[in-house]
């Protein structure tokens, strides 16, 4: 959906910033924001271009960049992480060539740590866009990544 | 009133109501200290530096935003208070450029006395700093975002004080920044370079550009014959920088200390306020009569000149085309001073002693060239970089004896010095401007209606042929954006208008002492009023140096000289 069309959804206030953003961006296939949107979400919403950019690098969920069609969050929380998590995060890591932070070379998958998922009773836990996966093991990260090498949309 | 009991140190103390642990300490003579808080700017209480044990309350609260309540048993120096403000500290310095020799704050850095304070001589915690580059790229003003301890002052003042978001936080946790959006450079961005932020900055993190080095080599340079001008603004400041309390003027020790430093002649920037009352006052008039655009706007401060620039680039008729003190003095330095003395324009280097940042933005304005390729001012230092150079030379400022400025730009009036204070400039134009229309004597010389750190002033003069004129001052960029504002919408009542970019105008600049409050500000304003009252000529049209000037060469007030030379543009910015 074009930017334009979401934001007459909204009231012209600052109230719904964060909103905003997580649905526009949503909406984008690389998931990330550029200068120039963000300063029309500014101007619409009547807030500062410098509180956009506050807001935006705050959370980690905002990108300044393009990211992978698909985000890998693994969970780098104490349950997950005392249940393996770390050879999870290596078999990532080697089967896709990047380290955490980064997005690979066809900008199909970015790799990120992320903060509790609240699976801590199925951990280790990591989620793909909406979809949250569990009781993880190298091997069944290795079987979800090739499903989504699959998925790639023209 | 009422006062409140209170122990601190396990001291009895009385105390007024409504103040915080924090100034009710500092009443009676303890010290607590503090980083993100900054007098006339909000509370955030966001480093705790300044934790406090409170008998009764399991944790530290902190002092700056803690009111005081009857009965309160306060520990400002308690093992447990030094022990927290020592891991802060510690935790700040693992994420700071620590380089204290090699740094422009060495020895007047708030950091750096807060660590020396509570004596820490290691550090427990071990260093992250992740470099970032350096934000060199504007005339005025330098940022080193490895020296920012995140207090957020620099924040606080460009939004509350000039109503402009030029600096906000980036990222997040340890990570966060304090930069321009998306990490950009203020010259990327709305700045108008007033250099506030550099003013209540307490480390190095933001620093005016350092020029005191080109000042040496011209000084050292056989070749040049180098003059300075000094601002009215920082006599009334320049002893804070060696430690002396708010309030007297030092105009002959400058002087003499300016001697002492090799300059060849020392002038006075009053000299050309006094001119420019008299180009400004007269295209006052000249717009009046003419039907020219009005209000008319002062333009004599670079800050809000960029600032209208930047934000109002439609409105820019309004600004006087009179240029600012500095630049007529730098103009007329290497035009008639260079003929006077036959000297060739690139042989004279002009050096000003400015309270302010945004004055070296203005002297390298292309437009400010009144010989091709020649810079009518060469270098604008502050008060600060000043006060740097005199230390430099081992002189004893305060104890220095008094010296006059030089001839034929050393005799100056009472108008002139009061430039330098929010409604100064006004009052100067009026006195002027009254006696010039009415042609007769002014009888009361003080428009204190003007005078003060209000933030909107009004005044009212009766002008022969015109009826009763009412004029506006205002000060900060956020009052400036009001009366503009109210331009805009077509409700001015006002022929004309003063404002400057600063909290009290050039005494409270952005390049004055470090320290500098609103209760200093009203103390250098008095300073200011005090040293009019003692001058023997209080309005610029009675200058004789001025009136020979124009004989000599000018000619006359807004002729054809005087546009070419003390007249400029503007230009719409973004
Ligand atoms: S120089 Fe003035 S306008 Fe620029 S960031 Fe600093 S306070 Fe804001
Ligand atoms: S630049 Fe200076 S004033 Fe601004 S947050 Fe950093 S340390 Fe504080
Ligand atoms: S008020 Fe004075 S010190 Fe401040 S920006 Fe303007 S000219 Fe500079
Ligand atoms: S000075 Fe009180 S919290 Fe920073």
């Amino acid at each position: 959906m074009p930017l334009q069309e979401i934001l007459e959804k909204y009231p012209k206030t600052g109230d719904h910033l964060i909103e905003v953003l997580l649905e526009y961006q949503n909406t984008k296939m690389n998931h990330y924001l550029t200068e120039e949107e963000l300063k029309q979400i500014a101007k619409y919403l009547n807030v500062t271009e410098s509180r956009v950019s506050s807001v935006v690098s705050f959370y980690t969920f905002f990108s300044l960049e393009p990211k992978g069609q698909h985000v890998i969050q693994i969970c780098h929380d104490v349950p997950c992480y005392v249940n393996d998590q770390p050879s999870l995060v290596k078999t990532i890591k080697n089967l896709l060539s990047i380290d955490v932070g980064q997005t690979t070379e066809d900008k199909l998958f970015t790799l990120e740590y992320t903060s509790c998922l609240g699976a801590c009773d199925k951990a280790p836990a990591m989620r793909i866009g909406e979809k949250t996966f569990t009781d993880l093991t190298p091997n069944k990260v290795k079987a979800i990544i090739s499903e989504y090498r699959g998925k790639r949309h023209a | 009133m009422n006062m409140i009991n209170i122990k601190i140190n396990n001291n009895d103390y009385q105390v007024k109501p409504g103040l915080t642990i924090l100034e009710a300490a500092q009443e009676h003579g303890i010290k607590i200290p503090t980083l993100c808080h900054y007098p006339d700017l909000k509370i955030n209480s966001d480093c705790r530096i300044c934790s406090i044990e409170v008998k009764g309350k399991k944790n530290l609260l902190t002092a700056c935003s803690t009111p005081v309540v009857e009965g309160m048993e306060i520990k400002t120096h308690s093992t447990k208070v030094l022990n927290a403000r020592k891991t802060i500290t510690e935790l700040i310095l693992t994420n700071h450029e620590t380089n204290c020799t090699q740094c422009a704050r060495n020895m007047n850095c708030e950091l750096q006395s807060l660590s020396n304070q509570l004596g820490i001589d290691e550090n427990r915690f071990e260093y992250r700093l992740v470099s970032q580059p350096k934000d060199t790229f504007n005339p005025s003003i330098t940022r080193n975002p490895d020296l920012c301890i995140k207090c957020g002052r620099c924040i606080d003042v460009c939004k509350d004080v000039q109503d402009l978001t030029v600096l906000e936080n980036f990222g997040r946790s340890h990570e966060v920044l304090v930069v321009p959006k998306y990490g950009k450079y203020l010259s990327d961005e709305d700045c108008t370079l007033c250099g506030q932020c550099s003013s209540v900055c307490p480390v190095a993190a933001i620093t005016e550009n350092d020029e005191t080095e080109k000042v040496w080599t011209a000084l050292n340079d056989e070749s040049k014959h180098v003059i300075v001008q000094v601002a009215p603004s920082v006599r009334v400041s320049m002893g804070e920088e060696f430690g002396a309390e708010a309030g007297q003027a030092w105009t002959g020790q400058i002087v003499t200390a300016l001697r002492y430093l090799g300059f060849d002649q020392v002038f006075d920037t009053d000299f050309t306020a006094d001119l420019t009352i008299l180009e400004e006052g007269n295209e006052l008039l000249h717009r009046v009569h003419n039907g020219g655009t009005l209000p008319m706007m002062t333009s004599c401060c670079p800050g809000w000149v960029n600032f209208m620039e930047i934000e109002y680039p439609e409105m820019l008729d309004h600004l006087s085309t009179s240029k600012s003190p500095q630049q007529m003095f730098g103009a007329i330095a290497k035009t008639y001073y260079a003929q006077l003395k036959g000297l060739d324009p690139k042989d004279i280097y002009v050096v000003s002693v400015m309270p302010c940042t945004a004055k070296k933005y203005e002297a390298k304005r292309e437009e400010m060239q009144s010989n091709e390729g020649i810079f009518d001012v060469d270098v604008v230092l502050t008060a600060r970089e000043l006060g740097k150079m005199v230390r430099q030379m081992g002189i004893d400022f305060l104890t220095l004896e008094e010296q006059e400025f030089d001839n034929p730009f050393g005799i100056t009036t009472g108008a002139a010095a009061i430039f330098g204070a929010t409604g100064g400039v006004m009052e100067a134009a009026l006195r002027t401007v009254y006696e010039v229309v009415n042609e007769k004597p002014l009888e009361d010389l003080n428009f204190k209606s003007v005078r003060g750190m209000e933030g909107i002033k009004e005044a009212e003069v009766e002008l022969k042929g015109l009826g009763k004129v009412k004029v506006a001052v205002a000060h900060t960029l956020k009052n400036a954006r009001k009366v503009v504002e109210q331009m805009k919408a077509g409700e001015s009542p006002y022929a004309f208008i003063e404002i400057m970019a600063c909290p009290g105008g050039c005494i409270g600049g952005g390049g004055q002492p470090y320290n500098t409050t609103n209760a200093k500000r009203e103390k250098r304003i008095e300073a200011t009023y005090n040293v009019d009252e003692a001058m023997i000529l209080r309005k610029s049209h009675e200058n004789p140096y001025v009136h020979k000037l124009y004989e000599d060469f000018l000619v006359k007030p807004l002729g054809e000289k005087s546009h070419q030379y003390l007249h400029t543009h503007y230009k719409a910015r973004n």
